[in-house]
């Protein structure tokens, strides 16, 4: 990795945390209604963009995947647009959860049908056997938490994808809670990638605040799946800094100790300091950095607070194709 | 015009799809070497390969899953669920996501996918081998539930569901597989979905139904007739969306209404269909809507007798018939 590639990579975790910040801050000003947070999870999500290709790959993600869109190239504007639950949302037409429903084929292939943990999974092996079937060289990548881990489904998931060597990444996210279940509780292993080895397939854990381990790790990955070999389960081990989202309050359930100890190493900051070590980061730039993400998220702020929300005019559509039974447009 | 099984009209449809369209493939339990627990897909993995013919786990969740990710992303699937009874699992994949991927991602994505699912008893099939499950289905706007009764109908109307742009649930009556023989063209036809038919013409009594029992309707009707009572005998072939037109239009001609299915009476399609009839059709009524429908046990018992205690027969439907045409 270059340090273009690392100052990119920083510029985008930068970006997140900055809009992140500015949504639960929303949420908490009572214009936002829901937020699931990926402050902790922007390394691990902008490290596995790197090593794929947005053209040519599919991503079925799940609800924290903020950091994922902004390096897919989804803008702080549409994503705001979808936390505010307005017009011009990309995903839904805001009938749906922020981050929920489909971005336009022809512009990337991002999908998360539902807030129902672990069901993108299958769809994920399903899509990656219809290009399997179609001789189409592309990955699919299905997001997930330790928490969807324990689901039956995933299990099912990862045994199919196994059994026809289909081209697909489990990437799991392991922030060490279920909403307020703790690991110790959700499985009595340590690792979620020594799983792997049940499904035959290689499994890896990778620390999710190093952005270039987890790069590499799904890089690797994604070269045996394009090569016909498999999936691979991919477990980034991350921290989940804020409660699980604007609705919960983690006091409950975390020791103060814990809290504070979690905050104790951040990638961002991390990162910034490995860059400046380098010398690819210095004052001036680092100041641009920050200051173009907060003028980029002020802005956008204030075009999604000025957007409308959509009219029901097309709440019949789209429930049956247009002409066919049922269909009541 | 041949005769055939309705285990050979679904089978001939899928043969005939699979040679028509690339993107078409099946998935499922025991479905290729053996050729599906019933023979539904027999003789199809020696013409198309087991990349098309895709013997799956025992894992009903993945079938669904899969097929659905399939769909999404350009393939044609047709599921196999080896029994209504074992499609739990998968409702989570059909009911909650396939049948809002359209609604949810507002038109960008869909789901053309197709579940076959061999259901319905009066097989001694007991507790786990004969549910009747259309209903949790045809609740939820954005699947489509067929239900046909003929070869001609579950040909016709399998080639639909497979060329249909949404999610639908195809069921096929296990006792009719080799029960039901009738004519079926040589030539290529479709039947369209969302139109039900009149299978029988009458004046007296418009009798409701679909699936096994509309057959015992039909073999009521023809005692009945010999009573001197004319019973117009309507298959709805497809339960979502329903056909209430020809519905309304049965019941404006005789004023006299019943709905006939194995299934358990309350929360029926019966009691939806009472209910249009009422709505719209109110004034033309000279007798109250009634219904003969699966009793309100949990499900069907094993033993012949006690089987034979919860199936709709024809003479029950002919008894309730008389009450309805006498009142
Ligand atoms: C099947 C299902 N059960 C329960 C929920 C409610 N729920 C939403 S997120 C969540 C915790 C998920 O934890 P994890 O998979 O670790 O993801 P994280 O939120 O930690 O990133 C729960 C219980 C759900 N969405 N889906
Ligand atoms: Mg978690």
């Amino acid at each position: 990795m270059t340090d273009a590639d690392l100052l990119e990579m920083y510029r985008t975790m930068v970006l997140s945390r900055t809009l992140d910040q500015r949504i639960w801050q929303m949420n908490r000003q009572g214009r936002a209604a829901i937020v699931a947070s990926a402050q902790g999870h922007e390394a691990a999500q902008v490290g596995a963009i790197r090593a794929l290709d947005p053209e040519r790959d599919r991503f079925y993600i799940y609800y924290r995947e903020l950091t994922t869109m902004l390096a897919l190239g989804i803008t702080p504007l549409e994503l705001l647009l979808g936390f505010l639950a307005k017009d011009g949302e990309p995903l839904s037409g805001a009938r749906q959860f922020p981050l929920h429903g489909a971005i336009d084929r022809s512009r990337r292939d991002i999908v998360s049908f539902s807030n129902v943990v672990a069901t993108q999974l299958l769809q994920a092996v399903g899509v990656a056997l219809a290009d399997k079937m179609r001789g189409e060289k592309r990955v699919t990548v299905a997001y997930f938490g330790d928490g969807a881990s324990s689901m039956g489904e995933t299990h099912e998931a990862m045994n199919f994808a196994s059994i026809h060597h289909l081209p697909v990444i489990f990437f799991c996210e392991n922030n060490k809670y279920a909403t307020s279940v703790p690991l110790s509780r959700q499985m009595n292993i340590e690792s979620i990638a020594a799983r792997a080895d049940g499904y035959g397939m290689p499994g890896i854990e990778i620390d999710g605040f190093d952005p270039v381990a987890v790069y590499e790790a799904v890089g690797a990955a994604a070269i045996r799946a394009l090569s016909g070999d498999g999936p691979t389960l991919v477990e980034a081990v991350v921290e989940r800094f804020l409660p699980h989202t604007s609705d919960d309050d983690d006091t409950r359930y975390r020791p103060p100790e814990e809290l504070e100890d979690i905050r104790k190493f951040d990638p961002i900051p991390a990162m910034e300091k490995l860059l400046r070590s380098s010398g690819a980061l210095d004052d001036a730039l680092d100041d641009e950095i920050k200051g173009s993400a907060q003028k980029i998220v002020n802005q956008a702020t204030e075009d999604a607070e000025n957007a409308p929300f959509p009219e029901p005019h097309d709440f019949y559509e789209q429930v049956y194709a247009p002409g066919s039974p049922g269909d009541q447009s | 015009m041949p005769e055939i099984t309705v285990i050979e009209a679904v089978r001939a449809a899928l043969r005939e799809e699979m040679e028509r369209d690339p993107t078409v493939f099946m998935l499922g339990e025991d479905i290729g070497k053996r050729g599906g627990v019933f023979l539904a897909t027999d003789g199809l993995i020696e013409q198309f390969g087991e990349e098309r013919v895709i013997d799956t786990p025992l894992a009903e969740a993945s079938i669904g899953g899969i097929a659905l990710g399939a769909a999404v992303n350009g393939m044609r699937p047709v599921a196999e669920i080896e029994f209504a009874d074992f499609i739990w699992p998968a409702v989570n994949q059909i009911i909650g996501e396939a049948a809002r991927v359209r609604y949810g991602t507002h038109g960008r994505r869909t789901a053309p996918l197709v579940l076959r699912v061999p259901y319905g008893g009066g097989v001694r099939g007991g507790l786990f081998h004969s549910q009747s499950i259309e209903v949790a289905f045809a609740h939820q706007p954005g699947l489509k539930v067929v239900a046909p009764a003929t070869p001609y109908d579950a040909k016709g109307l399998l080639k639909s569901a497979i060329r249909d742009d949404d999610p639908v649930i195809f069921l096929e009556h296990k006792r009719t597989y080799r029960l039901v023989k009738g004519d079926v063209p040589d030539g290529e036809y479709t039947v369209p979905i969302g139109v039900a038919e009149v299978k029988r013409a009458g004046s007296d009594v418009t009798v409701v139904s679909y699936g096994l029992v509309l057959h015992y309707c039909l073999e009521a009707a023809a005692t009945l007739a010999e009573e001197g009572i004319d019973v117009e005998v309507v298959d709805l072939r497809t339960l979502r969306p329903l056909d209430t037109d020809t519905v309304l239009a049965s019941v404006r001609k005789t004023s006299k209404a019943m709905i006939v299915h194995e299934d358990t009476k309350a929360g029926g399609i019966g009691g939806e269909i009472a209910a249009v009839i009422a709505e719209y059709a109110f004034e033309d009524l000279d007798a109250p809507v009634m219904r003969v429908a699966g009793p309100e046990v949990p499900a069907m018992p094993f033993s012949p007798l006690l089987e034979a205690e919860f199936m709709p027969s024809p003479e029950k439907i002919a008894a309730a018939i008389r009450k309805l045409a006498a009142y």
